[in-house]
Parts: C-alpha cells; structure tokens; sequence
C-alpha cells in the first residue's frame, strides 16, 4: 500500500513527452500542468466541473483537469491542446489537425477561453467516431461551456472538419449566403501551412 | 485545498484497516474519506466544506469495479465501476434504466472519472449548503435556509427539518431494480437493500443522507429482481438545460410484465425529496392488464398516489404537475 504525505513525486507521459514532478498531494492535474509545466493552453475557468475549460484527454478520453488530483495521473497518457497539432503531424498529417483548422476557418471563437477544451472533446470524439450526427456531437460536447459564440460555429467547424475528413461536401453553413467551403483548400489536408 | 496524507490501497482490507481509526467511526469526527473519481469530493475540498486529512483512494483496489452476472440474471456492479462504463451497456430490457440514468448525468468528462458509490454517495446540490459561509441544518447549523428561502431545486416530498433533494441519479434507477448495496468495514462485509440504506433528515442525522459510516467502504451494488428477463424499465429525467444538468425531477420505472399483464412495478423519483422516493401504493395502482384506455387511467391514478403527500414549498408547485407528466409518460414508453 502507497502512503504517501506531501510532497509527492509522480512520472506521466505529457503529449508524448515522459514527465517527472513532485507536486503537493493535493495539486490538481491542472495546477501541475499551469503552474508547474507551464502548459497554459488548458484554462482554469470554474475549478469545480461546471465548465469544462481544463478538458484535457487521458488515455484519450476528455476528463476534467480541475477535478483530478495530479497523483491520480500517475502513469497516464495526458495530451493538452499543445499537444493537439503536434500529434497530428506524428501521424502523418500536415498543418493543424483538422479541428483547429475547421474552428479558425468557421471563427467557431470569440475570446477563446472555451476553445481548447472544446476541441479536445471534439478531437476524442471524433477519434473514437470519425462520423458522428449533430446529436453526438452536441452530447459531445456538452460540458464545454461557451460564454460567447452561442455555439453554432462550432457544431459547424466540427461538421466541416468531418466533411473535409471523409470527402463529403461540406454543408453550407447558417451564417453564409454561399458555401465558403466549396472551393476552400484545408490547411491542415493540403497546405501544409501553420496558419 | 487544504492538504492531506494521500493513500492508495490495492485491497479492501488495507482500504478498511485505513479507515478503522477511533476518531473515523463517527461523522462528527472522522478526518479520512473515501476517494472514488473525485468529481463531488474536490469540488467539496476546494470550497472548505469538506477538509479531510486523508484521503483513501478505492480506485486501484483489484476487482472492485466491473460488472459480473449474479444470481438469477441479476448483475452486480463494482463500486468503482464508472459511469461512463454504464451509459451504452443497456439499450433495452430490465437494466435499461441504468443506461439511460448513466447518460443524463453531469458531462461526457464527469461520467469518464465518476464512479457508481461515489454517484450514490455524493452530497446534496442545494445552494445554500454548497455555500460555505451558510451554516444551516446541513453543517451543524439550526436552520433549513431553503425552507423560507429560494426553494425552486428543493423538496416536495419527505423534506423537513432538510428540504434537501437528492442529487443522484442512479439513485432512483438502482432502487427501481430492488438493488442491494454491499458494505465493508475492517470488521467484515454486509449486504442491504439500497432502500434502508437512504435516510430522511427527519430519521435521524440530518446531516447525512445515508446510513454509511465513515469508517466504510462501499464495495458493489447488486439488482434483486425477481426474473430480470420478464422486466422493462425505463429513466425519465427533466433538466433546465437539456443536458450537463440535475433533475427537477426524474422517474425511474420498472414494470414486470407476465402474459401480457402488469404483475409488478417498482416506481422511484429523483429530485423531489431527500433520497430517492419510492411510491409504493402508486406501484399497486400499475398492475393490471396492457390495454392502452386501462392504462391511461391507472397511470393518471398512479401519478395522483405518487404525488398525494407532496407539500410544496413557495418556488418550487410545479415540481407536482411535472413530476405527475414525467411518470405517465415513462408509462406510455415502456408499454408502447
Ligand atoms: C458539474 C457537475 C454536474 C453533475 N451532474 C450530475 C447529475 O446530473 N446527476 C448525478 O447523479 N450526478 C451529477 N453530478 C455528480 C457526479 O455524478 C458525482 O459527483 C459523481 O458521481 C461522484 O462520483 P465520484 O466517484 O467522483 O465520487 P467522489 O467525489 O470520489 O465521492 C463522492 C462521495 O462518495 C464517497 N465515496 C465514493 N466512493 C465510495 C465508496 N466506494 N465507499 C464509500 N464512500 C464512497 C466519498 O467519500 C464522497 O463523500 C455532477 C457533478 C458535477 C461536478
Ligand atoms: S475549470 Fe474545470 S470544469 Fe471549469
Ligand atoms: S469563445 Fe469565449 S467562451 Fe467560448
């Protein structure tokens, strides 16, 4: 049996990167990947599960970052959202995964706060259901809170990125009178650029 | 977050030998908690309404999540069975309810670390006692705030002296598969109907909302259902937000179904009052044939019963109604 009192020392894998730290017993993921890591991609908003802003993706899985001590990762495969674009190219791919490129090209944003966790909940769904409807990806994405963009944009920008995935068309969005996407090269398919 | 001695037992009996200190075989003492996924028990230490010194984590003990057939074509869930695990098990059939409960509750996040004690176990929603600087009836203070306060989430049925209501969900929709709940302590193991496990603040301590003591380790829950293969069942849940939310109200409802025939039913709400409510009369008012006129009127009947003792506080009449509508279309849904 583990008893452990502070500090205590911990090894995780980091978007692919194998972390050690010693971290007090009752540090929360997130603290340890703000305040110790610096990874400031992953934002604390409510710190108590209303939210959704510290989604990160545990053994691909999107979890609650402020509600998971940090001792609890422990031998786990954390990715954040630095971690999103990177993997990617790991895989193959060029440019930004494509759900980063749907969400800027769709401005599936405005301040931004939501956006990491949204697009992980988005990219775990996506990977465990590269063809979800509208209902599964709302569910989906159901813990992310957005104070700002009402959610429209971003339901399309993940509806583009599926398109673009499968080689659907793409279907013309609610807020253009044309469809933007028609003649539109995706950065992250072809381009290869950072954007 | 205050801090604490974090321990992780691999067994129950080094989690229960943990726990048996003197001062943790009363609530009123006890410094040590049980840690399942975290998601009620962080959110109470951050706001220093929970402040314990150590913190037993159950998740790394061998065999204690999972299910398992049991006897009869029952099934028995592992303490640390997550509910994430539970949500697309059952499309159809006895266990039904326990999928779709699974899938209303909290996000797709929660769901991943929440576990199925930690869901039983988590304490109440009500504003005033998630609010520390409120010391009402709930924390050893002498007054109910929302009894003459803002009542709207609070109880119609069972309240007082607490008008709490329970937060769980599955809850209401274990209780509909007469589950039994599996306790261990450093002493040894019992088994209880869930039933006799939820308290009424008006039993005894009000301060809790089960018998569960703190030197106990919940270790599995298990359905008792008479021949599970001749039951139905079904989770009727309504939310402000259509999801991420708790019940205003919920039904889970279970029907046994011989011939043709209603021979059983088991009718168990959420989100009116301080444990999950079981309707027994109502449950009677249910047997009977599956002829859709029949049946529309022993439902309204059965929602009349259910509803009989309801005494609403000033925000909060139309949990009645809704509550009525819930059932009897939980009703239509399982005999269509
Ligand atoms: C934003 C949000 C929304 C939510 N929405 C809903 C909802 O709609 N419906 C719903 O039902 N729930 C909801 N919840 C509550 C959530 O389901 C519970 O917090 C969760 O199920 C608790 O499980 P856990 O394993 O994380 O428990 P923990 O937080 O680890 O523990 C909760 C309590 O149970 C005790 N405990 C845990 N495991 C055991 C055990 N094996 N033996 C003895 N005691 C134990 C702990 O000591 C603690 O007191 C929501 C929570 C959040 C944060
Ligand atoms: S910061 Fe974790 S859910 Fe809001
Ligand atoms: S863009 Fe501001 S919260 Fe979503």
């Amino acid at each position: 049996m583990l008893a452990m009192s502070t500090p205590i020392s911990l090894e995780l894998s980091i978007n692919d990167d194998r972390v050690r730290a010693s971290v007090p017993a009752h540090w929360t993921l997130l603290e340890l990947l703000r305040y110790e890591l610096g990874l400031t991609g992953t934002k604390q908003g409510c710190d108590k599960g209303d939210c959704g802003a510290c989604t990160v993706l545990i053994d691909g899985k999107p979890q609650l970052s402020c509600l998971i001590l940090a001792a609890n990762a422990e031998g786990k495969k954390v990715q954040t959202i630095e971690g999103l674009q990177p993997a990617h190219r790991k895989a193959g791919g060029v440019g930004l995964d494509p759900v980063q490129d749907a969400f800027d090209r769709c401005g599936a944003l405005q301040c931004g706060f939501c956006q990491s966790g949204m697009m992980l909940s988005a990219r775990a769904l996506l990977n465990e259901n590269p063809t979800p409807d509208r209902t599964e990806i709302r569910q989906a994405l159901s813990g992310n809170l957005c104070r700002c963009t009402g959610y429209t944009q971003i339901v399309q920008a993940v509806e583009l990125a599926i398109a673009e995935s499968t080689g659907a068309e793409p279907e013309s969005p609610s807020w253009s009178d044309g469809n933007p996407w028609k003649s539109t090269t995706s950065l992250s398919g072809k381009n290869g650029g950072d954007a | 977050m205050k801090d604490f001695e974090y321990i992780q037992p691999e067994t129950v009996e080094a989690a229960t030998a943990a726990l048996a200190t003197k001062e943790n075989a009363d609530w009123a003492t006890a410094k040590a908690r049980v840690f399942g996924g975290g998601q009620d028990l962080l959110g109470e230490m951050k706001t220093g309404l929970e402040e314990p010194s150590a913190l037993v984590n159950v998740k790394w003990i061998q065999g204690l999540g999972g299910v398992t057939q049991a006897d009869g074509g029952n099934l028995k869930f592992g303490a640390t069975t997550k509910l994430r695990a539970l949500e697309g098990l059952f499309s159809s059939g006895a266990f039904q309810v326990l999928s779709e409960a699974a899938k209303t509750i909290g996000s797709p996040q929660i769901r991943t670390q929440a576990t199925l004690a930690g869901n039983l176990c988590q304490r109440p929603r009500c504003l005033y006692y998630r609010r520390p600087e409120a010391k009402c009836l709930k924390k050893g203070g002498d007054e109910c705030f929302a009894y003459g306060g803002y009542n709207k989430f609070n109880a119609i049925l069972g309240g007082g002296p607490s008008y709490i209501v329970h937060p769980s969900d599955m809850g209401p929709a274990l209780m509909a598969l007469d589950a039994q709940i599996e306790i261990s302590d450093s002493k040894g193991t019992t088994e209880m109907a869930l039933d006799d496990f939820f308290t009424l603040p008006s039993d005894g301590d009000v301060t809790r909302e089960n018998v569960l003591r703190p030197d106990q380790v919940v270790i599995s829950l298990r359905t008792g259902l008479d021949t599970p293969s001749e039951w139905r069942s079904t989770y009727l849940k309504f939310q402000e937000r259509d999801g991420f939310d708790f019940a205003l109200s919920a039904v889970a409802l279970s029907l046994r179904v011989q011939n043709g025939a209603i021979t059983d039913a088991r009718i168990v709400l959420g989100g009116v009052a301080p444990r999950p409510w079981r309707c027994r009369e109502a449950e009677q008012l249910l047997l009977g044939s599956m002829e859709a006129a029949s049946l529309a009127k022993r439902g309204a009947a059965a929602a009349d019963a259910a509803l009989l003792g309801a005494e609403p506080l000033e925000h909060n009449a139309y949990k009645v109604p809704l509550t009525k509508g819930l059932l009897q279309r939980a009703l239509r849904q399982l005999t269509a």
